[in-house]
């Protein structure tokens, strides 16, 4: 069974330890601004919420990639970057649109949410639960992926890259 | 059904394998007219940086990939298309005949009307036999004019100062890249190109270019002296590749004009990418982008409509672009030159080469224009796509342009 990362604001306290894990577990330091999993915080409603990539069926940015540097992970179902040849082009960064696919100006190329080859650090880290990762069919269509077929052309079509 | 794709870019790449996902049994010729495996022209700057090898720009890494899908590749220029008996006549005098037919030559460059154009050492950057080209002549200490600062010119100016060459870059424009950026960002774009050792002329014109004796070319301008280069590189323009396609009855405009299924006014002629006359999301006018995601876009929905007769409507792509220019990375979308009764929202701090600015109209976001901002930037798209409508987020927009990732948090 294919599993999901799936979010839970209003289980999110802001103490970041997924970003930090995040940051860690791909970078290998401390950094929130390195996490791939960033948590956002309204301070008028007194609201946090953690953000990552759905890993969306239509792959936008899968599809907008010239040099074939995003592929799908067959047995996680996640879309990956082939750092190797990944040119830095950013087209994917404007293609996203859910802007979770970002450059890293210190390595000269894009990174995104990889569900950590199927670990994903970021829910093991979570003291609230508000990160899980668990089968999909648990979680539905969430909101977002929900919302990716209505914002463009032919998304429910078969005929995506992805 | 013999579905033949004419142009080997993203957008006749993805549309021939999106053709054989949709059709196994389908007969698939994609043509290309040139020898090299189909590649993308949006990795040549990287080529020239050295960052990556030729393999590096090639659309699919996988040296049998087509042979995979069973899609024909043919290496011919196509001269001419006959829609009546539908069959292409190629540059060797042989002749194809398709079912189906997929137009997705993309651009090719212009150079302007100027004496000693044609001379040696003068190069377009557009294709990668031009990247050779420039890549054995931009030696370090080497002098280099560049003429256009256009999203061409900017992209390649990081490579070329990497090559260690001299450069100067001749704008006719009163500003840089004038189709994606206002005065402003324009300006402070210009100010960082100068900072790191580039001269920029605008509102400067190459009036020709003659032989010389210290270095091979001298460059003569409207308004100043005279510059000697050792190469001169042309990126003043594209156009529609559409050459070939004269003699025929395809209605041609600025490029090849197509309807809401990226179809000709020839029932079984699509056409797609950077020669396709496609409809524009934003304003809803048929126009040219000329991007990568338009490419795509088209690409994908041209072959769903080939296959699948017309089952698929493009309501219109949003003209995007991301630039790096020597580090400083701009982008724009949809409206960001603003609409007629629109409202603005601008942040501008020159000290650090940052700018922001979003065009609304009513409660929506309808384009932005940015310097120095690219986390999450593809919101942008989400927020201009989905139609999102801002509610209270507006004002609080209108009053920290910065917050667009929250705005658009709070509204999915």
């Amino acid at each position: 069974m294919e599993k999901s990362l799936v979010i839970n604001p209003d289980k999110c306290t802001g103490c970041l330890q997924c970003e930090m894990a995040c940051s860690y577990e791909n970078e290998g330091v401390f950094n929130p601004a390195k996490s791939r999993i960033k948590v956002f915080t309204f301070h008028q409603e007194g609201r946090f919420v953690p953000y990552t990539c759905t890993q969306c069926s239509e792959a936008w940015c899968q599809q907008a990639c010239p040099v074939d540097a995003i592929s799908l992970n067959l047995v996680t179902g996640a879309k990956e970057v082939n750092e190797s040849s990944c040119v830095g082009c950013k087209v994917c960064t404007i293609s996203c649109p859910f802007g979770t696919i970002n450059y890293n100006q210190s390595s000269g190329k894009v990174i995104k949410c990889d569900l950590c080859g199927g670990d994903p650090k970021c829910a093991s880290a979570c003291p609230t639960q508000a990160i899980t990762y668990v089968d999909a069919d648990q979680t539905g269509l969430d909101k977002m992926r929900q919302w990716a077929t209505q914002t463009d052309n032919a998304t429910s079509n078969t005929a995506s890259n992805a | 059904m013999h579905y033949i794709i004419i142009g080997a870019g993203p957008s006749g790449v993805i549309a021939s394998e999106n053709i054989r996902k949709l059709d196994q049994n389908a007969q698939i010729t994609l043509i290309k007219g040139h020898k090299e495996p189909p590649y993308s022209r949006m990795a040549i700057p990287y080529f020239l940086e050295e960052k990556i090898t030729e393999d590096g720009t090639h659309i699919r890494h996988k040296s049998n990939s087509f042979n995979e899908q069973g899609i024909t590749l043919v290496n011919e220029l196509v001269s001419e298309v006959k829609t009546k008996d539908n069959t292409l006549v190629l540059s060797d005098g042989s002749e194809l005949v398709y079912d189906k037919l997929l137009v997705s030559t993309g651009a090719i460059a212009t150079s302007p009307p100027i004496e000693g154009i044609n001379s040696n050492h003068v190069y377009n950057c557009w294709t990668l036999e031009d990247a050779r080209n420039i890549a054995k002549k931009a030696i370090p200490g080497s002098s280099l004019v560049l003429m256009g600062a256009g999203f061409i010119g900017c992209i390649i100016l990081e490579s070329l100062l990497k090559r260690g060459v001299n450069l100067t870059v001749v704008e006719m424009g009163d500003r840089m890249v004038p189709r994606m950026m206002d005065e402003s960002a324009g300006g402070l774009l210009k100010s960082w190109c100068e900072s790191k050792g580039v001269r920029i002329l605008t509102s400067e014109q190459v009036i020709s270019i003659s032989e010389a004796k210290a270095k091979p070319l001298q460059v003569n301008l409207k308004n100043s002296d005279p510059l000697s280069a050792d190469l001169v590189i042309c990126a003043t323009g594209v156009k529609s590749n559409t050459g070939f396609l004269e003699s025929s009855d395809i209605k041609l405009d600025q490029g090849i004009l197509v309807n809401e299924f990226l179809q000709t006014n020839i029932e079984n002629v699509y056409a797609s990418g950077d020669v396709a006359q496609g409809l524009d999301f934003s304003d809803q006018s048929w126009s040219i982008q000329a991007i990568q995601p338009t490419a795509v876009e088209h690409g994908r929905i041209a072959a769903i409509n080939m296959v699948e007769n017309n089952s698929c409507v493009h309501h219109g792509s949003i003209n995007m672009n991301i630039l790096d220019t020597m580090g400083l990375i701009s982008t724009s979308f949809g409206q960001w030159m603003g609409v007629e009764g629109g409202e603005e929202s601008v942040l501008l701090d020159e000290q650090n080469f940052r700018y922001l600015n979003l065009q609304f109209k009513g409660e929506h976001l309808v384009g932005i224009s940015s310097l120095g901002h690219t986390q999450h930037i593809g919101v942008v798209r989400g927020l201009i796509r989905g139609k999102v409508k801002l509610g209270v987020w507006k004002e609080r927009l209108m009053n920290d342009p910065t917050r667009l990732m929250e705005a658009y948090i709070a509204n999915i």
